[in-house]
């Protein structure tokens, strides 16, 4: 028992050092700033000026959106990156696993995506009006949705490829329409039928509920079923990014 | 107990097979050089070796520890120097050194008295705050070797470690392997530059089309090959013809080397007789004459199937 909480602390220290090392690299990079940062904000504001709907409203949508793009937005670029710039090698030869060494992506992520999304609620709070009714359930519904999508982010770049960009560009494949499925812009519950179906495959969907709850707006799916959700996609997600990481190694060596 | 044992590795690449049946072990404290032409399996076998990829069948062992169902306890005991590996050019060289410790698990203390103690024998210790994107490739590849040995490992992988390099980068690199190696580490050296397998290894593998074709000590290697020993003749004129030289008795093959000739004979004695009477009826005269052995690339040559072209390459001088 003692050794493999002993294995465990080491595999999370491990984990940690390659998130440093990630945050000090890629937080920084154009991509990532532009598609983490500037893109959710422009996007936002393109759907919601000019629109005839309450301000507070608004929030909700606007913080899932951010923690979407900004906690996706570092994993894509890391694994390429790294391939070009001829430092993946040595990573694999270091000893850590697949799953330390995608960990240690996803938290890069996460954290990058925790921090950022707090502007939109400074935003939210400021200028929408907005006001958080439940603070316990915003934190873990922040918390586990930056994860997932930083996990997602892990899955896109297990892409074997080494350019940067061809990731960038399948991972805005995947999160753009996500956006309109999701009740980012509009309520799941004032979707139709069809949509509200198609919303239940998107960890958006349970990200954008969550956020609408903890803000006051009442819950299509309440808690407990948009947390159970959320921990279903990273299952999935982390399962599927080692899985993938681990056979582009073959590919690409 | 061996450093690395290897033992019947193969990996195939959908329908190459780019490693066939490879088996060899280092000892402690030796220093192996695993040479071999591109594309011959070389980097796919170091691959193999230090946990990047997985054999398709066979077993690796470093220091008694399975590296394919056990690999982060043999991980830890080894450095490597990939193939084509950079740094981290957005982080600075104490940075890039800091990160391989936590990586290896040191402790901070340790982490900075060692990363210290390796950017000072690499003459880098002025530069340590700097991004390692302005620095110069033998820079960067000198803070590579420091990378490696972080977690002072007790068997350095190097993969072409002074491809590219200029003179004292090379030579301030191949004498810190010998000061490493004399501390009694082990150094696993892939290479093409036959000369510097011969200067620094004990042991040298050669690997050719997947399969390793021989395995000696340097100079039992070049004593496998008698009748690659040869004479170097230098003339006080340029020859009309190199024809000639093919007059002189016992000589197997003539080859020019810059400004001089050289002959190769299973006989030197006979063949010396030869030249000097060859000269005499010439009226050519002899600056100078050395009786050559074999030398490590005359074997690499011949057991990699080179000998062929060079044979084809004198016939059209």
């Amino acid at each position: 028992m003692q050794a493999v909480s002993q294995s465990a602390t080491t595999g999370l220290r491990r984990s940690l050092a390659v998130a440093k090392k990630n945050a000090m690299i890629y937080y920084l990079k154009p991509p990532v700033l532009i598609f983490g940062v500037l893109f959710p904000v422009f996007m936002f504001l393109a759907f919601a000026v000019g629109r005839d709907v309450p301000r507070q409203s608004l929030a909700p949508g606007l913080i899932a959106m951010t923690i979407l793009f900004t906690a996706s937005s570092v994993g894509p670029m890391i694994a390429p990156w790294e391939r070009k710039a001829k430092t993946y090698e040595r990573l694999l030869s270091a000893p850590l696993s697949i799953l330390q060494l995608v960990l240690g992506d996803i938290l890069a992520g996460f954290i990058y995506g925790l921090v950022i999304s707090l502007v939109p609620l400074l935003l939210g709070i400021l200028i929408l009006g907005a006001h958080i009714e439940y603070p316990l359930l915003y934190a873990a519904g922040l918390i586990l949705s930056a994860f997932c999508f930083a996990a997602l982010g892990a899955l896109m770049a297990a892409l074997p490829t080494d350019e940067p960009s061809m990731v960038m560009m399948l991972s805005n494949l995947v999160r753009i329409p996500l956006l309109f499925i999701s009740g980012v812009f509009i309520p799941i519950n004032q979707m139709p039928v069809w949509g509200q179906k198609l919303a239940m495959l998107s960890p958006l969907s349970y990200t954008s509920d969550l956020m609408r709850l903890a803000l006051g707006h009442g819950s299509l799916w309440g808690g407990y079923l948009n947390f159970a959700a959320l921990l279903f996609f990273i299952a999935v997600f982390l399962q599927a990014a080692v899985f993938f990481h681990r056979r582009g190694i073959v590919r690409v060596f | 107990m061996q450093a690395i044992q290897a033992q019947n590795l193969v990996k195939r690449y959908g329908s190459v097979l780019a490693v066939d049946d490879v088996s060899f072990s280092v000892a402690p404290g030796e220093i192996f050089g695993f040479l071999g032409p591109n594309g011959a399996g070389k980097s796919t076998t170091q691959r193999m070796l230090t946990g990047v990829i997985a054999p398709d069948a066979g077993d690796i062992q470093i220091f008694g520890y399975d590296l394919l169902r056990c690999p982060n306890p043999a991980k830890q005991l080894m450095g490597i120097v990939p193939e084509m590996a950079n740094v981290y050019v957005d982080l600075s060289a104490w940075n890039n050194l800091m990160f391989m410790g936590e990586l290896y698990g040191i402790g901070k203390k340790t982490r900075i008295s060692r990363a210290a103690r390796l950017l000072e024998q690499f003459n880098l210790l002025e530069k340590k705050d700097l991004k390692a994107k302005g620095f110069s490739k033998g820079m960067k590849q000198r803070l590579l070797i420091c990378m490696a040995m972080m977690n002072d490992p007790q068997t350095l992988f190097l993969d072409e470690p002074t491809s590219g390099l200029d003179v004292q980068s090379t030579h301030l690199i191949r004498n810190l392997l010998r000061e490493f190696n004399a501390r009694g580490q082990t150094i696993f050296l892939t290479t093409h530059n036959i000369e510097e397998a011969n200067q620094l290894c004990d042991r040298v593998a050669i690997i050719n089309r997947g399969r390793v074709v021989a395995i000696d000590r340097p100079q039992n290697l070049k004593l496998t090959l008698q009748s690659l020993q040869s004479l170097e003749v230098a003339f006080s004129s340029p020859l009309q013809s190199m024809d000639i030289l093919y007059s002189v008795e016992a000589v197997n093959e003539v080859k020019k080397t810059g400004d001089k000739f050289r002959l190769y004979t299973n006989q030197p004695a006979r063949a010396i007789l030869s030249v000097v009477d060859l000269a005499r009826r010439h009226n050519l005269e002899i600056l100078s004459i050395n009786t050559l052995g074999p030398s490590l690339e005359d074997v690499f040559l011949r057991l990699t199937g080179g000998q062929e072209k060079r044979g084809a390459h004198n016939a059209s001088c």
